[in-house]
């Protein structure tokens, strides 16, 4: 299979915090990763290292089979990476990002939010951005909200249309941060939908969530990460239903309470 | 009190001296805003910029010009900045350097306290649809920022105008300037300077107003 992303040997630190300790991990096209562990983990700094949201602190990310930054190699000394902010602008076109806080633009209606990326980014002109837009639009179940700012729009619907602005840029993969975390209980469920329908038109996805059923029924690979290594991965049966390590057998547990 | 005999009859029929002076004022008024505003937004760039190169020539610049009267200011650039650069320095070229620094300085921190009250997630949403950083700044932050700043911009202005019978003592023709000539070829200062007065309230109180009803209807649409 084609590789979308590879990871090698990731870490960040933030001052002396050390949050990633060493992050392998190599994405195929169509792949759906959900990843789970506890807040504080490091799984949101995993998802902001591969757009380079953060900058990691070691390590090498390829997207595509090419290394992301340049290496640069000297004397005596390890072989260090430097990103430029052009190639780093290039590569984000390519990686769709959905926040926990949606962060639409408040000055755009939603159609204009969905179009902006594709305007002034891909330079596309105004009528066939538009159409691409209305297209992501209907493809979430916005689209009689298009002139709609998004004060005036639930949680949910501001996340579709988030969604929506990420997609219209066609992404190799979509990163999703706790896409459902600041929802209301009872608007889960359409952000779910949607990415559910998102997942079986072939998309790669990476998914953080705390969403557990979620991430069974969707995803194809599960990656529990736990003080900033992965300690487990699997498939969702694998992880799930037959946990081999301790900590994951714990996590899981604080779930299971819920279930019948 | 009684004894004072009013006659603003001389000074009606002497308005386009103040006409002239009015119309400069709206002249060194409206250019020194408008190019302190495009240089104010360079320097709240500089400002904001973690590189210290950039930021600190940017906070000493703002600085100076916060914190030293703006008589002082306009006195200086008509009297010492001819001989340090050994070049003449119109009254009108003047005042607009000192009034155009001045606003400049205190719209570089207003620019500033905009861009900083926008949303991290903005950024981080702009960048992630791969949004350079001018790009960035255009479409996302500074239409936010300039609107949050509407009100501190137009009260600027207000500001800004009031200053400008500063220019007055570098003898530039504005309204003040023009009210001091008429009353002493009239030796009638009361009513000219109650004219003049009535003048400068007329506009700054409409900007005033004005600066009101933005700031009403900007709140409303959020």
């Amino acid at each position: 299979m084609e590789s979308v992303l590879r990871i090698e040997g990731l870490h960040k630190s933030f001052d002396d915090l050390h949050v990633l300790k060493g992050i392998d991990l190599n994405i195929e096209k169509g792949d759906i990763v959900a990843i789970i562990g506890s807040s504080g983990s490091g799984k949101s700094t995993l998802l902001r290292c591969i757009n380079f949201l953060e900058m990691p602190s070691k390590g090498r990310i390829y997207f595509k089979n090419k290394l992301i930054g340049n290496e640069i190699k000297k004397k005596n000394r390890k072989p260090q990476i430097k990103y430029k902010e052009s190639q780093l602008c290039k590569v984000r076109t390519h990686i769709g990002m959905v926040f926990q806080q949606f962060n639409l633009f408040p000055h755009m209606t939603a159609i204009e939010n969905v179009m902006e990326g594709l305007k002034s980014v891909l330079k596309i002109d105004k009528s066939t951005a538009k159409k691409k837009a209305k297209e992501k639009l209907e493809m979430v179940g916005m689209m009689e909200k298009a002139d709609i700012y998004p004060s005036r729009l639930s949680g949910g619907q501001q996340q579709r249309v988030a969604i929506a602005r990420s997609l219209a840029m066609d992404p190799e993969v979509m990163l999703f941060d706790e896409a459902t975390s600041a929802l209301d209980p009872e608007l889960v469920g359409e952000v779910l939908k949607t990415m559910e329908d998102l997942s079986s038109t072939g998309m790669t996805m990476l998914i953080v969530t705390h969403e557990i059923e979620f991430a069974y029924t969707v995803s194809n690979h599960v990656i529990f990460i736990h003080e900033g290594i992965i300690h487990e991965q699997g498939t969702p049966k694998e992880i799930f239903s037959n946990p081999k390590r301790q900590r994951t057998k714990e996590f899981l547990a604080g779930f299971r309470h819920f279930e019948n | 009190m009684g004894a004072y005999n009013w006659d603003f009859l001389i000074v009606f029929q002497n308005l386009d001296v103040l006409a002239k002076g009015l119309l400069l004022t709206f002249k060194i008024a409206a250019s020194s805003l408008v190019t302190g505003l495009i240089i104010g937004l360079v320097l709240g760039g500089m400002r904001l910029s973690k590189k210290k190169l950039l930021s600190f020539p940017a906070a000493v610049f703002v600085e100076i010009f916060r914190n030293t009267p703006a008589l002082v200011q306009i006195m200086w650039f008509f009297y010492a900045l001819p001989i340090l650069l050994n070049l003449q320095v119109s009254p009108f070229m003047a005042a607009f350097l000192s009034l155009t620094m001045n606003n400049a300085a205190f719209s570089a921190e207003i620019y500033k306290a905009g861009i900083n009250s926008i949303e991290k997630g903005q950024w981080e949403a702009g960048k992630a649809l791969g949004m350079n950083f001018l790009k960035l700044m255009q479409r996302v932050i500074l239409p936010q920022a300039i609107k949050r700043t509407i009100p501190a911009f137009t009260n600027r202005s207000v500001e800004l105008t009031r200053m400008t019978s500063l220019a007055s003592t570098i003898a530039y023709g504005e309204l003040m300037y023009q009210g001091r000539l008429l009353s002493e070829y009239l030796y009638r200062p009361i009513e000219i300077f109650t004219t003049v007065a009535l003048i400068y309230f007329i506009i700054l109180y409409t900007g005033t107003i004005f600066s009101g009803l933005l700031e009403k209807r900007l709140s409303r649409s959020d």
